[in-house]
């Protein structure tokens, strides 16, 4: 082998977990390269269109696998470009949570409570911000309607969004267009930039390996940037540490590849995946009830027929985010949009005896796909899923130029599993059929299994060595100077959207990083301020970390 | 006759037919064979789908002249099976009528049937030609009527091509908020 590049720290993916990493690391003085598989687009390369080859494919990741499909970012900024934004913390009882392990999921050190701070650098960083009822799409203010009339409660969402700069486009999915998602594009990413850290796009990592110092050698295929099945190149760079956060659907494939020349993989490496427990059901809603029934109508006099409207989910409902009740049957309820194509295929025809997902009555119902409301079920899953062997190369056999792959996750969906989507189709129901407001249907798992766009846990911290691949520093055990700060990490479900934890969790991590890259020979400090300047949420943390960094 | 129908036109007849039973549309001529002729307005065949299974992109292309070919072997067995006389003068599947085209597909797409994945393939390349129009740009699919982004009312573009709704909330709270949010605005 030629020689290799070399560094002091490599991210694998610039997603969340990745960019978090890179920005701390490059601030304080580290040498980092960023790996990204997707290509780098910004601002005006987002386009509204759903044609093949457009941003909605270039930057979409759709893995079909058995039993769950998994929908991720494929591009600089990883999911935060595509996700929708909304960024609640996680109830209190989720870091409680047993999953059927008989002990604590959540390493000991870990609480709503103690994570509290960092969550706080999230909140500074993107800004993540209150919404109020004025700013609330018409989806949402529905939604928040049918709850009320229901008797149940329901909040606008906390969300990384400049509301000024919002077009209620909903074209979120394919990046947004105007800048108002407060995507790592604007904070992190460029951040990270301005201290010396590269990105560089569709370069695919696929397996690591030791260097004689102790380091690690990472691998990686360059991509054809319009058909991803190419590759036009590969590579190797040497880094004292890795930072792998790939995301959940893709970061324990690597480390499994590696195996052969790593040595094996603790036992939770591609094991205990969960889908957050996701869910969702469609109402298709009588304009006349929602008038009649709930006095809505728009400035126009029309009641509704507002879902292409909007900014994703608004408004949630945690009434059964109640820590005294059972686990597996606590979840939240938030209104969703998704666009046709995803959106609708799954959709199923109510009360039908023929075909539900398809055929003459399936177009029928498309023809009110206005009056459609998606509700999005966050629910506590088991923790069933694993991974099987390793495609050739990145985490899919990819099937199509762009977005499309078949992949190796196995996914059987248990009994608590089960209960708790029903639980949550019964409340859905229960909540938006009242006085024939709508018909509530939820999607089929009958055709691609189960979905999730927040994937998690398949390789996750904990404090028990059999039934987590990470300690609580996110290291991976057994392969010092390797850490994972992405959603693989986050130990189970957490009833809630998962971007605002895996970011603080990230932000919890990188203290411990800094100190093991300088462990590693590398001279990097901690403190960095928020990516815009901000020192109130950093002021706050140095304290707690003073002991770790020898200060 | 099909030794007399060119087997490409089978080909496209047979998967037309498939696309057609997934999201149904109405005879684009009379005597339109592959489009059953079920629903009113125009269905994924008037709206491209057999453009979106050949692209290039979509990576189905390779695949596709096998797949019309088993799809009309199905057709065949289970004619057979049904008791069900084949019309000869075109390919099997479009021989089938629509309640039975809706029943082998039921079949073919089944949790068990080892070619599912093709076939739910090939139903999901017809749903996104259907509603989202993904051979081509949505601009253009709007501005030409295009039968499926049309049917779900998809509302048009400002004049420069990008979506934006000046008229989007109904301004006012609508719900209790719960009564243990933290300052920060989530659950506790
Ligand atoms: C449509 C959609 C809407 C969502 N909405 C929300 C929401 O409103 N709120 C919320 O909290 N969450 C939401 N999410 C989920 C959220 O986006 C993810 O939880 C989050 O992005 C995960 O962060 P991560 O760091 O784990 O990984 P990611 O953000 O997925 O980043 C991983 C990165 O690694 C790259 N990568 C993968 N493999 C390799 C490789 N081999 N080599 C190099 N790079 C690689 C990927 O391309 C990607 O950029 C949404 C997701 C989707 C798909």
């Amino acid at each position: 082998m030629t020689s290799s590049e070399s560094t002091d720290v490599l991210v694998v993916g610039s997603g969340f977990g990745g960019a978090i990493a890179a920005y701390h690391l490059a601030a304080g003085g580290a040498r980092v390269v960023v790996l990204e598989r997707g290509p780098w687009l910004n601002g005006e390369d987002f386009q509204h269109d759903f044609n093949f080859g457009a941003s909605s494919t270039r930057i979409f990741d759709f893995v079909i696998g058995d039993g769950m499909s998994v929908l991720s970012g494929n591009c600089v900024g990883g999911g935060s470009v595509v996700y929708f934004a909304a960024m609640p913390r996680a109830p209190r009882f989720v870091f409680e949570r047993t999953g059927g392990l008989g002990r604590r999921m959540w390493p000991a050190a870990i609480s709503r409570e103690s994570l509290e701070p960092w969550y706080d650098r999230v909140a500074e960083a993107l800004p993540v911000t209150r919404q109020t009822w004025d700013t609330v799409p018409f989806a949402g203010g529905l939604f928040g309607a049918v709850c009320d009339h229901a008797g149940r409660t329901a909040n606008p969402v906390p969300v990384a969004l400049d509301q000024a700069r919002c077009t209620n486009c909903n074209w979120m999915m394919s990046g947004c267009r105007f800048d108002a998602k407060r995507s790592l594009l604007l904070n992190y990413l460029p951040a990270a930039l301005s201290y010396g850290a590269q990105i560089r796009p569709l370069h695919e990592v696929q397996h690591l390996s030791r260097t004689e110092d102790g380091g690690y050698r990472v691998h990686y295929s360059v991509l054809d940037d319009v058909d991803y099945r190419v590759q036009v190149d590969s590579g190797t760079i040497d880094a004292k540490l890795v930072v792998l956060a790939a995301g959940a659907g893709a970061t324990p494939v690597i480390l499994q590849r590696s195996e052969p020349t790593l040595g094996p993989m603790p036992n939770a490496v591609g094991r205990y995946f969960s889908g957050n427990g996701e869910r969702l059901n469609t109402a298709i809603f009588d304009e006349d009830r929602i008038r009649d029934v709930l006095g809505l109508s728009r400035p126009d006099g029309v009641p509704y027929q507002a879902y292409q409207i909007g900014k994703g989910p608004c408004v949630a409902s945690w009434d059964r985010l109640d820590g005294s009740l059972p686990e597996y049957e606590r979840f939240s309820l938030e209104q969703l949009y998704f666009p046709p194509g995803f959106g609708t295929i799954l959709a199923q025809v109510p009360d039908t005896v023929g075909p539900t997902w398809f055929g003459a009555e399936k177009k029928e119902i498309l023809r009110s796909w206005q009056s459609w409301l998606t509700i999005f079920t966050m629910s506590e899953d088991d923790n069933e899923g694993v991974f099987g062997p390793p495609p050739e190369t990145g985490n899919a056999i990819r099937l199509s130029q762009q977005m499309l792959g078949r992949g190796p996750l196995r996914y059987d969906p248990t009994e608590n599993t089960r209960r708790g989507w029903a639980l949550s189709d019964a409340e859905v129901r229960d909540i938006l059929e009242r006085d024939g407001l709508s018909r509530v249907m939820p999607w089929t798992n009958d055709v691609v299994g189960a979905y999730t766009v927040h994937p998690l846990a398949s390789c996750r911290i904990g404090d028990d060595p059999r039934t987590s691949a990470l300690d609580d520093r996110h290291e991976l055990r057994d392969h010092p100077g390797i850490f994972v700060t992405d959603g693989s990490a986050v130990p189970g479900a957490l009833t809630v959207n998962p971007a605002m934890t895996i970011a603080a969790l990230a932000e919890r991590a990188v203290p411990g990083i800094v100190r093991a890259a300088r462990e590693r020979g590398v001279d990097v400090t901690y403190g960095a301020p928020a990516p815009d300047g901000g020192t109130s949420s950093r002021d706050a943390v140095l304290p707690l970390v003073s002991g770790l960094l020898g200060r | 006759m099909p030794g007399e129908m060119d087997a490409d036109q089978a080909r496209t007849m047979a998967l037309e037919a498939y696309a057609d039973t997934i999201l149904p549309g109405e005879k684009r001529w009379p005597g339109d064979r592959a489009v059953a002729g079920v629903s009113q307005g125009g269905g994924a065949v008037a709206s491209g789908a057999l453009e979106v299974l050949r692209s290039a992109e979509g990576g189905m292309a390779p695949a596709l002249d096998a797949l019309a070919d088993a799809l009309n072997e199905h057709a065949r067995q289970y004619a057979a099976e049904a008791g069900i006389e084949l019309d000869h003068d075109v390919p099997p599947f479009v021989s089938l009528d629509y309640p039975n085209r809706v029943r082998l597909v039921q079949r073919l797409t089944g949790r068990t049937h080892p070619e599912r994945e093709a076939w739910i393939s090939v139903a999901m390349f017809s749903t996104i030609a259907f509603d989202a129009a993904a051979h081509t740009h949505t601009v253009e699919a709007l501005a030409a009527g295009h039968p499926g982004l049309t049917t779900i009312g998809f509302r048009p573009p400002d004049s420069d091509g990008l979506w934006r709704f000046d008229s989007y909330s109904y301004g006012r709270q609508l719900a209790r908020p719960h009564p243990h949010t933290t300052p920060s605005g989530s659950p506790a």
